[in-house]
């Protein structure tokens, strides 16, 4: 499965959400598509993409939070999963490509060659983290379809969500991005001043998912 | 407890009078009441954190969605969130108000908090980090509405070090 075809598959889903992607080829990728200025690319800071996402998630309940992020970040910010689990905003929806290498700070070669794998390589399991964090909905896919049927459940379910999409450690095409961080981060809030879109424009699941996501017994309270 | 529930009360008024309604937040003792009063304030987001670096990552995410927040912590709480301040806050230009306890100064008893107590100040100094000290209860709220009209004007993140004698009360 290829990164670019699971962004492909969820772009026109992006519409006014607010978009939170990580650094490298995930940035760049996504830009490629068409960027819009409620795209947010953090550019450093590994690991924070989600908590950035938290942040937005808390403060506009009403808009849907996608966090795009990778094996390599979140592994950076393993307890940043146990704070959105135990904060549990039932609008975020946290996507991980896990590609197993750090691929965008030099982990990884044209060719799909590994030169710095992580330990997603080793078995380490972050769906499985997750889900072990709290979160009540969690899963690893690897074909693309299970991606986007995964997607577009987590979309539309009021629940936070993670999605594990197992994916090559392809480079991007290009890492050029024809905008300045600057310009992004003064754009990004401008968008999300806008109204959030309404449900009903969503588009629906179109079959049931082979996996149907994990779901763990409600917690107590929504703190601990 | 000798931690001053009436300079706490104070500190956080004032943390709601400049607007914050979302704070995140590690514990430490001198934080124990302001943790307790954003977490009973129904108009108040409290985040419990992990680690204080997801904290800036967090109030960045507010600051895009229109939210004011403010962090609390221990001096240790902010050395361990370096990265995110230069990565996020400084590298993208967005408003940060930092409350950190100052442990480690005249009359600490803890030898384990003495170290980091010494590093506080220059480390900001460094970053270039506006910051001042919060000691008298009269002074709390007027420093920190002027601490947070700078981190808005200047998109930075600014500082108010939490003394000992403002947030402890020895016991006689």
């Amino acid at each position: 499965m290829k990164r670019i075809d699971c962004l492909k598959a969820i772009y026109p889903e992006l519409v006014d959400c607010a978009v939170v992607t990580i650094m490298g080829a995930v940035a760049a990728e996504l830009y490629s598509l068409g960027h819009r200025a409620n795209f947010f690319y953090l550019e450093h800071a590994m690991g924070l993409a989600s908590s950035v996402g938290l942040g937005i998630a808390l403060a506009q309940p009403d808009r849907k939070v996608v966090v795009i992020d990778g094996d390599g970040s979140v592994l950076m910010n393993l307890g940043g999963l146990t704070t959105l689990a135990r904060s549990r905003p039932n609008n975020l929806v946290h996507v991980i490509f896990d590609n197993e290498t750090l691929l965008s700070v030099g982990g990884g070669a044209p060719g799909g060659y590994k030169w710095f794998t992580t330990a997603t390589s080793t078995g380490t399991d972050l769906a499985g983290i997750a889900k072990a964090a709290g979160f009540p909905h969690a899963r690893t896919v690897r074909e693309l379809d299970d991606f986007e049927a995964a997607a577009i459940d987590a979309l539309n379910v009021d629940e936070l969500s993670c999605i594990v999409a197992k994916v090559e450690a392809e480079m991007p095409k290009s890492f050029l991005m024809d905008i300045h961080m600057l310009e992004n981060r003064f754009e990004f809030p401008r968008a999300l001043q806008q109204p959030p879109r309404h449900k009903d424009r969503l588009r629906r699941p179109t079959r049931l998912t082979k996996e149907q996501p994990t779901t763990i017994p409600a917690l107590k309270s929504r703190e601990e | 407890m000798p931690v001053s529930v009436a300079n706490s009360q104070v500190v956080y008024d004032a943390i709601k009078g400049v607007g914050v309604r979302m704070v995140s937040a590690l514990p430490e003792t001198w934080l124990v009441h302001l943790i307790r009063m954003a977490d009973e304030d129904p108009d108040m987001t409290l985040v419990r954190l992990a680690k204080e670096e997801e904290g800036v990552g967090v109030s960045a995410g507010a600051h895009f969605a229109g939210v004011k927040s403010a962090m609390l912590m221990q001096n240790h709480g902010f050395l361990q969130a370096i990265n995110g301040i230069v990565g996020v806050s400084l590298l993208y230009k967005i408003p940060l108000l930092m409350l950190i306890t100052d442990r480690g100064g005249f009359g600490e008893k803890d030898p384990w908090q003495t170290e980091g107590g010494k590093h506080t100040r220059p480390v900001l100094d460094a970053l270039h980090i506006a910051r001042e000290d919060l000691t008298r209860p009269d002074d709390v709220e007027p420093r920190l509405a002027k601490a947070m009209t700078l981190a808005q004007s200047s998109l930075s993140p600014v500082a108010l070090l939490l003394s000992r004698d403002l947030m402890w009360e020895e016991p006689r």
